[in-house]
C-alpha cells in the first residue's frame, strides 16, 4: 500500500527519522525496507523519499514532494532575514509532537564568559548552526553579536576559546553538560511539523485531508 | 568574458523568444477576441502615486531618484498603473473598460531560489463590471487564454479575501490580534493560526470554525453547507459558480482558506495551478475598493498570468515529467488503494 493514496511523502534521515518512520507504520504502509536500507534514497513503491532534514522543504517547496516532516528549527533558520519576510513557500499542516528539543544558548559552566564579553567588549561570539535563528534573537534581545557559522560539533568551538557562547538544539542537555556547557537561556521549542506543498494541497485535497485526518486522530500527534 | 547580470534577471535568446512569443501571440488573440484593448504603461512609476494602492507584500521594491529628487518605482504589477490610468484617462468614460497588457514587474526576490526579480505578466483588468458577471467574465477569459495556449491539467482555484475577516468579525475575535492570524492564513501556516487563536482567548466553536473552514477545499459541494458567518461570501461564490460556462466550471476548485498576498483584493480571488509545477503559474481577483483610491470609484477584476511560469508548466506537461507527476506515476503503478 503506498504512503498515502498516492502522495509522495518527504521523510528526514537523522533524528526525526524514527519518529517519521513509526508514523507511517502507524499509517498502514509498510515500513520494513526503509528500516533496514540506510542506503537508498528513493522508496517509489510506499512514495517515500529520504534526504536530510534541512531539505525536505527544498523539495516540498519544489513540488518534488506534496508533503514532507522536518523540525521547525529548520523551518526557522530558512526564514528570510527581513521583518515580515516569508520563508519557504510551504504550508504548515500540523505540528506532529515528536522531536521535541529546545534551541539554547551555552556557555562554559563558572561565570558566564558571554557575559564579561558583552560586559567589556559590547560584542558577544556565538557559533551555531544555526546563524538566523541566532541572529534574529540576538536582535530580540537587543545584543550585538558576531555570528561564526561552523558544520560540524559546535560544543567544541567555546571549548578552544573561539567564541563565548553557542546557539543549538538540545533534547536531554547531555552532550552540552559532557562538554562543561550549561544552557544559560531557552529560545523555543522545537517538534516536527507536517508541511505540504501548496499546489498539491489544492490539487490533492482529498488525499491530504484523509492522511490529515488519520493523523490526527492518532493519539501520539499532540497538537497545538 | 563573462560580464554578469543580476539574479533573477535573464537575456531571452531566440529559441525561448520563439517559445514566449507562440505563448504570448496565441494570449493576446483571445484577448483581443474578448475585446480586452491591450495597453502600455511606464516602468518607473511616482512612488507617491502608486502607494495609493495597498500592495502589502507585494509592494514595489526597487526605487531610484530622479534629477528632481523625485522617487520613482519600478513598477511591482500592472494593475495599480491601470487603476490610475483609469482615473486619469477615463475618468468618465463609458464602463466596463477592458485592458489587457503583457508587461514586464519588478519584484524582490530571496537569492538563490529561482526567483525573478523582473517577471513578465500577462493579464487582464475588468474594470466597471461587478459580482458575480464581472468575476465569471474574468475567470472564462482565464480558463479560455489557458486552453488556447495548450496547457492540459490546469485547474482556477476560487476563493474570497473577505470570508476569514468576515469570520473573525463575526465570532468577535480580538481586533488586535486579527491581523496575525490573517497573517498565518496566508503563510497557511495552520500549526501558527491554532496557536494565535488560543493565544487569542478564542476557544471552543469559533476556534474550531475559524480552523477548519479555510482549510475547506473541493468542488461546488463546498458551496451548499457554510457556517453562517461564512454565508456571505459563499453565497458570492455560488453566484459566480452558477453564471460559468461547463469547460471553467470543471476548472474550478474552491478554496475558503484562499487568500492572496496582496492587499487590495476584496472579494473573490484565485490562483492557477498545474500539477506539472510546484507553484501557482498566474493569480487575480475583485479590487472593488481600488479605483476609488485613485478617484474614480468602480468595481473591478483581473487576472495575471506568469508568463515563465506558464512556460515551465507547458514544457512539463509535454516532457510528461512535471515536478509533481514524476514520482507519483511510478508510485501509483503500484498502488493498490
Amino acid at each position: 500500500m503506498s504512503a498515502a493514496n498516492g502522495l509522495t511523502i518527504a521523510v528526514p534521515r537523522g533524528a526525526l527519522f524514527e519518529g517519521t518512520v513509526e508514523l507511517l507504520g502507524t499509517l498502514g504502509i509498510d515500513t520494513g525496507e526503509l528500516r533496514t536500507n540506510n542506503r537508498k534514497l528513493l522508496f517509489e513503491d510506499i512514495g517515500v523519499v529520504t534526504m536530510r532534514p534541512s531539505d525536505v522543504p527544498t523539495y516540498v517547496e519544489a513540488g518534488a514532494a506534496d508533503i514532507g516532516v522536518t523540525g521547525k528549527d529548520v523551518l526557522l533558520e530558512q526564514l528570510g532575514h527581513a521583518p515580515g519576510e516569508r520563508g519557504r513557500d510551504v504550508y504548515e499542516l500540523l505540528d506532529l509532537g515528536f522531536g521535541r528539543c529546545t534551541m539554547v544558548l551555552a556557555s562554559k559552566a563558572g561565570p558566564d564568559p558571554a557575559l564579561e564579553s558583552l560586559r567589556r567588549l559590547g560584542v558577544m561570539r556565538v557559533a551555531t548552526k544555526y546563524p538566523r535563528i541566532t541572529a534574529r534573537y540576538l536582535e530580540q534581545t537587543g545584543r550585538q553579536g558576531e555570528i561564526v557559522e561552523v558544520k560540524g560539533s559546535v560544543e567544541l568551538a567555546p571549548l578552544t576559546g573561539m567564541v563565548d557562547a553557542i546557539v543549538d538544539l538540545t533534547a536531554t542537555g547531555t552532550t552540552l553538560r559532557e562538554n562543561n556547557l550549561v544552557v544559560r537561556e531557552e529560545i523555543l521549542v522545537c517538534t516536527a511539523r507536517l508541511i505540504a506543498n501548496p499546489v498539491s494541497h489544492k490539487l490533492k485535497a482529498a488525499q491530504m485531508d484523509d492522511l490529515l485526518e488519520r493523523l490526527r486522530s492518532l493519539p501520539a500527534a499532540g497538537v497545538g | 568574458m563573462i560580464h554578469p547580470i543580476p539574479s533573477g534577471t535573464r537575456d531571452v535568446l531566440p529559441q525561448e523568444t520563439g517559445e514566449v512569443r507562440a505563448i504570448t501571440d496565441t494570449l493576446r488573440a483571445v484577448f483581443d477576441r474578448h475585446r480586452f484593448g491591450e495597453i502600455y504603461t511606464p516602468a518607473l512609476e511616482y512612488e507617491s502615486v502608486l502607494a495609493r494602492a495597498d500592495m502589502a507584500e507585494a509592494r514595489p521594491a526597487y526605487r531610484v531618484f530622479d534629477e528632481t529628487g523625485a522617487v520613482l518605482v519600478l513598477r511591482s504589477d500592472m494593475t495599480a498603473p491601470i487603476a490610475r490610468v483609469v482615473a486619469t484617462r477615463y475618468g468618465d468614460s463609458e464602463v466596463p473598460l477592458r485592458f489587457c497588457y503583457f508587461a514586464h514587474t519588478y519584484r524582490g526576490v530571496r537569492p538563490q531560489r529561482g526567483q525573478l526579480r523582473e517577471m513578465l505578466q500577462a493579464g487582464i483588468e475588468l474594470i466597471g463590471s461587478p459580482a458575480p458577471e464581472g468575476t465569471a467574465e474574468a475567470l472564462s477569459v482565464l480558463c479560455d487564454s489557458l486552453e488556447a495556449v495548450g496547457l492540459r491539467d490546469f485547474r482556477i482555484g476560487v476563493g474570497d479575501a473577505s470570508l476569514f475577516p468576515a469570520l473573525m468579525e463575526s465570532l468577535s475575535v480580538p481586533e488586535d490580534s486579527r491581523e496575525g492570524l490573517l497573517e498565518a492564513l496566508v503563510r497557511r501556516n495552520f500549526v501558527a493560526l491554532e496557536h494565535l487563536l488560543h493565544e487569542a482567548g478564542v476557544s471552543g466553536e469559533a476556534a474550531e470554525l475559524l480552523l477548519d473552514v479555510p482549510q475547506r477545499r473541493g468542488g461546488p459541494e463546498l458551496l451548499t453547507d457554510a457556517p453562517d458567518p461564512a454565508v456571505e461570501a459563499v453565497t458570492g461564490m455560488r453566484r459566480v459558480y452558477e453564471l460559468l460556462p461547463a469547460n471553467v466550471a470543471e476548472r474550478v476548485i474552491f478554496d475558503l482558506g484562499l487568500i492572496r498576498n496582496i492587499g487590495y483584493y476584496t472579494g473573490a480571488v484565485f490562483e492557477v495551478y498545474d500539477p506539472a509545477l510546484g507553484a501557482p503559474i498566474g493569480g487575480g481577483g475583485r479590487y472593488d475598493d481600488l479605483l476609488a483610491r485613485f478617484g474614480r470609484s468602480l468595481p473591478a477584476v483581473g487576472f495575471a498570468l506568469y508568463v515563465d511560469s506558464l512556460h515551465q508548466a507547458l514544457a512539463g506537461e509535454e516532457r510528461g515529467t512535471g515536478a509533481l507527476s514524476e514520482l507519483r506515476s511510478v508510485a501509483a503503478a503500484g498502488e493498490s488503494r
